[in-house]
């Protein structure tokens, strides 16, 4: 009884200290005004491929977040790391 | 994704000024208002050493520390945002940041300080997703349109380089194996406490 009890204080005092490692929402919930993801594209209206504006870069669907965060890294890859396209 | 950083790679860049010139032209910033700018280090002096400077977007942001009324906030992406309708020109940001990036320019008489602007990693603000009042505001939001900010992009050398950190150490990671060097790449010791960092380097570009 007297191990579980000392076993229970050792997590939660773990918990604890481990809490401290967190990192603090930094989002504007508590004040400023609500901003949209980017990934939710720049609009809703009916482009072609399914959303966005004529700016809207082709090869992602505007509100899909893992399809916009792969597009910017294959954007990323593409157009900055020229070792890609010469070898 | 990880977060959305900038690193500009003082061995290639030129000091073209390209990327101030294309952020300006992007989001239509200001007269007397320079969101990126290019610094030059020993200028004139063989061996000098440019970078491009804006927003770091920290990921302890000492302008969001400052703010006395909050109006930065950090998106999920790690982007540094404010909103100017919060904003009252105080300018202790400006003072706390240590990149020199928000800047405020002159509206109305007097040369009264207006908001605080700085650069956005082209993610616009808190307005609706590429709505005129969010371009009128805080500039083109590029993240929405699926691209990334117009500084990087438009980097002929590709020095600036912009993205999800991952990939942008990835990127210049590869550059490092290529050159065959790496703890002496200027400001790379500052950064990460190189041994070497500081010290002559002999004919060959060796630390010594």
């Amino acid at each position: 009884m007297r191990r579980a009890a000392a076993s229970m204080l050792a997590l939660l005092g773990a918990a604890a200290l481990l809490a401290a490692c967190g990192e603090k929402p930094q989002t504007n919930a508590e004040g400023v005004k609500h901003d949209a993801a980017p990934w939710s594209g720049t609009s809703n209206g009916a482009q072609k491929d399914g959303g966005g504006t004529a700016f809207t870069a082709q090869g992602w669907k505007p509100g899909d977040k893992a399809s916009w965060t792969e597009h910017l890294k294959t954007r990323a890859q593409n157009g900055q790391n020229e070792y890609n396209r010469t070898q | 994704m990880a977060r959305m950083k900038f690193v500009c790679d003082a061995e290639r860049c030129i000091e073209c000024n390209g990327c101030v010139t294309a952020c300006k032209n992007e989001n239509e910033v200001p007269w007397g208002v320079n969101r990126r700018r290019v610094v030059t280090l020993n200028d004139g002096v063989p061996g000098e050493k440019s970078i491009s400077v804006a927003c770091m977007h920290c990921s302890d942001a000492p302008c969001m520390a400052v703010c006395p009324v909050q109006c930065f906030y950090r998106t999920e992406e790690g982007v540094v945002l404010h909103d100017k309708d919060v904003c009252i020109g105080c300018g202790y940001c400006s003072y706390a940041c240590p990149f020199g990036a928000p800047q405020f320019p002159a509206q109305g008489h007097f040369g009264a300080r207006g908001k605080m602007d700085k650069c956005t990693f082209c993610a616009g603000g808190p307005e609706a997703n590429g709505s005129q009042a969010e371009f009128e505001k805080y500039g083109r939001n590029r993240l929405a349109e699926g691209k990334l900010p117009a500084c990087a992009e438009m980097c002929s050398t590709k020095a600036l380089l912009a993205g999800d950190g991952d990939v942008v150490a990835d990127i210049f990671r590869t550059r490092v194996l290529h050159r065959g060097k790496g703890a002496e790449v200027w400001g790379w010791g500052t950064a990460y406490g190189s041994q070497q960092a500081g010290k002559p380097t002999n004919g060959d570009g060796v630390k010594q």
